[in-house]
């Protein structure tokens, strides 16, 4: 009898530790690309060797050169972030980081880790996970749906043009898309840093990206913790097709958008109405 | 045979009247009204003149409204509510309207109980971005331009959550998301009354985005109206 109730309180026992065996294998931090499977213990050295100097030791966007750097870091305690394929107000999919920690932000400090191996870069998401308490109470929502891209046209591009004047992306990001816009020199983000919109001739990289579909991501879910907002609500796909080809064409590259708006532009550059206040 | 029938329809009447209004639970008051002492903040005028359309919307030009405070030291956009002793209430269903108008968030501080609907509305012919600088509930940062439909949302969790615009930086309001149905927020006298509670006793909090939060316990024996005034203290910017 006496070995009968030994063995029940171990089996007992076990069950218990399996069960928290199990809780803690597979926590909320752990992430998931592809056929990758990150781990924040793995990621933690990582992370303290090369993150924290400017995100801080508890992910608050107090490390030590944080003080020097415009715009200021990521602070991970928050849980918002600006790259996301989710709408605006959720949390990003575990990809939607990993990418972010291989393409570095351009003009921010952010560097492209792509020194890291896959695995490292899997791990170091793993445990920025763990600084916001919302990473164990919420998920992220489905990513947002984005359609085939048609064709670029003039009449694409004119209509963006349009668009960018009636959603007022010109009031931030200035009628020719400098980044000069009226509002431009009082921004701030959602720690009251000043932050600079962006300013489309600087390059051919965005703040989340490169390709066209990235611009229609960053526009139709909002750039999160910025002043950015996101368009989901107002553009219906096939219009925020046509701000995409009009942006392409404000950029120092050469672009499909941009060789039909040239060509255009040189016979009928004077019909357009300008844009701005 | 109408004089004998006379006391029986009295009877039946008083029955009647008895059944109709039953006895009500009693039902106490807190009322009172929030002051400040020490140095207000400078209140300022707001330059709209980034945005032509709002500034034509006012007769008089606008000032900041984070420190709005009235004769006798009064102090408006206090909310004042339950923070604890609450005896439980049905979820709020009626929905919380939020205005922008002339540049101006539409009431400058809006209440509402967590998961209660809200509307936000753009009345302006212009663009607004809204953007809820939540930290215990999530963040988000939309866009509204002109004509566009009422952002229909609610919040998950009690938190005073600062809304700001990024294109017209000048504008500020609060959502103040209670855990209660036993709120309100002071008007240009400063006061408050918080109705309908329950015998009991309460921790009533006030809170002022600028001057803090302070609270005092209140006993509610029945139907009876208790006072409870606050005094927060004013701090420069």
């Amino acid at each position: 009898m006496r070995s009968q109730t030994r063995w029940m309180s171990l089996v007992s026992a076990c069950g218990a530790v399996l069960l928290l065996g199990g809780a803690t294998s597979a926590p909320a931090q752990d992430t998931h690309v592809g056929t990758l499977t990150g781990h924040a213990a793995a990621g933690k050295p990582l992370y303290t060797r090369y993150c924290a100097g400017c995100h801080g030791d508890d992910g608050d966007a107090q490390g030590e050169n944080a003080q020097w750097i415009d715009p200021k870091p990521r602070d991970f305690t928050m849980g918002t972030f600006k790259c996301r394929s989710t709408p605006s107000g959720s949390l990003p999919t575990d990809e939607d980081l990993y990418n972010s920690v291989g393409r570095g932000f351009v003009t921010t400090n952010m560097p492209p880790w792509i020194a890291l191996t896959p695995q490292n870069r899997v791990d170091l998401v793993a445990y920025v996970k763990t600084f916001s308490p919302r990473w164990r109470t919420a998920k992220p929502a489905t990513p947002i749906t984005i359609p085939r891209e048609p064709a670029p046209t003039i009449q694409s591009i004119l209509n963006g043009r349009e668009l960018f004047r009636r959603m007022e992306c010109w009031k931030c990001h200035g009628p020719a898309g400098h980044g000069d816009g009226p509002s431009a020199p009082e921004l701030t983000d959602n720690k009251d840093n000043p932050i600079r919109p962006y300013d489309f001739h600087s390059g051919s990289r965005f703040m989340c990206g490169t390709s066209n579909q990235d611009l229609y991501r960053i526009f139709m879910t909002g750039l999160d913790g910025s002043p950015m907002p996101s368009f989901a609500d107002q553009l219906q796909p096939t219009e925020a097709w046509d701000l995409v080809h009009f942006l392409r064409t404000l950029q120092p590259v050469k672009t499909p958008e941009a060789t039909i708006w040239r060509a255009w532009f040189a016979t009928h550059g004077s019909e357009l109405k300008p844009i701005g206040p | 045979m109408i004089a004998r029938l006379t006391p029986l329809i009295a009877l039946v009447a008083l029955e009647a009247s008895v059944a109709a209004s039953p006895r009500t639970p009693p039902a106490g008051t807190i009322s009172g009204k929030v002051t400040y002492t020490g140095t207000l903040p400078r209140v300022r005028p707001i330059d709209m003149s980034k945005e032509p359309n709002c500034v034509t919307q006012h007769a008089t030009p606008v000032t900041t409204q984070d420190a709005v405070t009235g004769p006798g030291n009064s102090v408006r956009y206090v909310v004042v509510y339950i923070s604890a002793g609450d005896q439980g209430a049905p979820p709020a269903t009626d929905t919380v309207r939020y205005d922008q108008k002339g540049c101006l968030y539409i009431p400058h501080v809006a209440t509402m109980q967590v998961h209660q609907p809200l509307a936000i509305f753009n009345n302006d012919p212009h663009s607004h971005n809204i953007h809820p600088l939540a930290r215990i509930n999530a963040e988000w940062n939309k866009s509204q331009p002109k004509g566009a439909p009422p952002i229909r949302t609610s919040w998950d969790q009690p938190e005073f959550i600062a809304v700001k615009c990024n294109v017209h930086p000048w504008m500020h309001g609060y959502f103040a998301v209670l855990a209660t149905p036993h709120y309100a927020v002071t008007d240009s006298s400063g006061a408050f009354s918080l109705t309908g509670l329950a015998p009991g006793t309460y921790t009533v909090t006030a809170w002022h985005e600028r001057f803090g939060s302070q609270s005092q316990e209140v006993a509610i024996g029945g139907s009876e109206t208790k006072t409870a005034n606050f005094v927060l203290t004013a701090r420069p910017y």
